[in-house]
């Protein structure tokens, strides 16, 4: 329980990674390592693909990021139809760790260019799910 | 050059909007004409296999209804699913099982009546689409993964909208000769123009990506029958062989893609395997099926599949290197874009536009000079699954 919280909308109730919320909750973004090789996953991962371990820890994302690509959806799938027009990009973090997520509404779409520099963050809307965006750095 | 395993029979449904009839009917109408194609009869068939998306369906396991109304019970049949892949995938499975020895001849047969459910149910089920535990949760859907793509590959190699408007109307060219396509229309640069209050094609949906930039929805079947050689000879006056196969995959999160600006990983991978099969080079192939679900997949395709270097596939449009007359024919029947793209149907109709080609049988849209060895490229999801067939005569 606890990660139909996750998201605009979550279709996932239960999983092993769900504490991912409570951090988000604390202002954190976290993916998971594995305590045993120490192969780093985000989005977190409950069981190690390197090397089979399922004993993993939780580590916080960088906060430098670059912007790789993005787009802004003018039509929504059901249930997202209120939030169009929304941005979505991929941003590569020290590392090379990535993340995909929406970009902030604070970054107006002329603002918004590959390769710019962005940094990540929770955020909770106002019926109290939590997600997470990606920010101008 | 093996010559295995062979084409000896291709079928298509026309590909319409709102089929009249149920999923067994549409399936009979890829089915009939594929058999009346290979000449032969239920019984010369060993196994069959049926290929869709299973989240348009409302029949729980299609397979035997399906072969039941074919009339291939009592012998062995399956589904098999990679989303708009589906069908490649069940040619790729069939042509195992017939080279392992344990069937002569199988029947794949692709089909997807998207209309079955309504769209209320489709815009539900688009939004489940990918990822549901980490993506769907942002209001993803098709358009906007492809744009990701289009945004970071325009960004780096100079790509503009002109020259994804210039694959549209490359696809229109040919819908409107294929009479078997959903969109027979032509298409314009006035389609495009966002100051023509007509144009139809000009909104963006996903940007960079507009309506003109996708695929159109339909209804469809196709149906490919399979052959050992001894068959295929017996059976066959132009058997077409598979000569090439190549399958891959990638993962489902963009957080775990490699760099957007070079675009899909699965099919380069699949095309590298299929040409080491065939022991052929990418400038062999004289005629080629590409799976065009966004103007942005073509120009990809083109690279992945060695046509282009990385970064220059606009090159070929510019060109119109890829017109029926050019240097490599591509999608000169309609491809996904005009022809449309019934998912799970899709793959098995690009296989029989290329049959139809390597025999000399492709009516107005035949590319000239005889056509000895064509290439399907078709791809799951949004370069989840990449599948890459090559044939010979």
């Amino acid at each position: 329980m606890g990660f139909e919280k996750f998201g605009r909308k979550s279709f996932t109730g239960i999983t092993k990674t769900a504490k991912f919320v409570d951090f988000l909750e604390e202002g954190k973004v976290n993916g998971t390592v594995c305590k045993k090789c120490g192969a780093k996953y985000f989005p977190p991962r409950a069981d190690c693909a390197a090397c089979f371990s399922n004993e993993m820890d939780w580590f916080e994302m960088p906060k430098k990021g670059k912007l790789e690509t993005y787009t802004i959806a003018y039509y929504a799938p059901f249930g997202f139809e209120a939030d169009c027009p929304y941005t979505m990009g991929v941003a590569e973090f020290e590392g090379g760790l990535k993340l995909f997520a929406r970009l902030s509404k604070d970054l107006k779409p002329e603002d918004i260019n590959v390769g710019m520099d962005v940094s990540v963050k929770p955020v909770k809307y106002e019926d109290g799910q939590m997600s997470f965006e990606i920010v101008r750095a | 050059m093996a010559k295995d395993v062979a084409v000896i029979g291709v079928g298509q449904s026309y590909f319409v909007r709102g089929y009249e009839g149920s999923i067994r009917e549409l399936a009979f109408e890829a089915f009939r004409e594929a058999m009346q194609d290979a000449g032969i009869t239920t019984k010369d068939i060993d196994a069959s296999v049926f290929c869709s998306a299973p989240e348009y369906d409302k029949q729980r396991s299609p397979a035997g209804v399906l072969a039941e109304y074919l009339g291939l019970i009592p012998q062995p049949t399956f589904y098999i699913e990679t989303v708009c892949s589906s069908s490649s995938t069940g040619v790729k499975v069939a042509y195992g099982m017939i080279k392992s020895g344990l069937h002569d001849v199988v029947v794949v047969l692709g089909f997807q009546k998207m209309s079955e459910i309504t769209s209320a149910e489709s815009q539900e089920r688009m939004g489940r689409g990918a990822d549901i535990q980490w993506e769907s949760p942002f209001g993803t859907m098709m358009p906007a993964y492809y744009a990701l793509y289009a945004q970071a590959y325009m960004a780096k190699n100079g790509l503009t909208h002109e020259d994804l408007m210039n694959v549209r109307i490359k696809s229109a060219t040919y819908g409107q000769i294929n009479e078997r396509a959903v969109y027979r229309k032509a298409v314009t640069q006035a389609d495009f123009d966002p100051n023509n209050p007509n144009a139809r094609m000009a909104a963006p949906v996903a940007w960079p990506l507009r309506v003109g930039d996708a695929c159109a929805n339909a209804d469809g079947s196709s149906c490919i029958i399979l052959a050992n050689a001894e068959k295929a000879k017996a059976f066959s006056k132009k058997p077409v062989w598979i000569i090439g196969i190549g399958a891959a995959s990638e993962a489902v999160n963009m957080a775990a893609r490699p760099d957007f600006s070079k675009g899909l990983r699965a099919p380069y991978i699949a095309a590298q395997q299929a040409y080491t099969m065939a022991g052929i080079k990418p400038s062999d192939v004289k005629v080629a099926e590409v799976h065009d679900c966004f103007t942005i997949a073509e120009i990809m395709a083109y690279e992945a599949l060695g046509f282009a270097p990385v970064g220059e596939g606009k090159q070929l449009i510019r060109e119109k290197a890829t017109y029926k007359e050019g240097r490599i024919p591509v999608n000169v029947d309609g491809g996904l874009l005009s022809k449309g793209h019934p998912i799970g149907a899709t793959g098995g109709s690009q296989i029989r536009t290329i049959v139809l080609q390597l025999r000399g049988e492709a009516g107005p849209m035949q590319v000239p000079g005889e056509p000895d060895i064509g290439l399907v490229h078709n791809v799951g999801g949004v370069g989840l699954y990449g599948n890459v067939t090559i044939f010979g005569r």
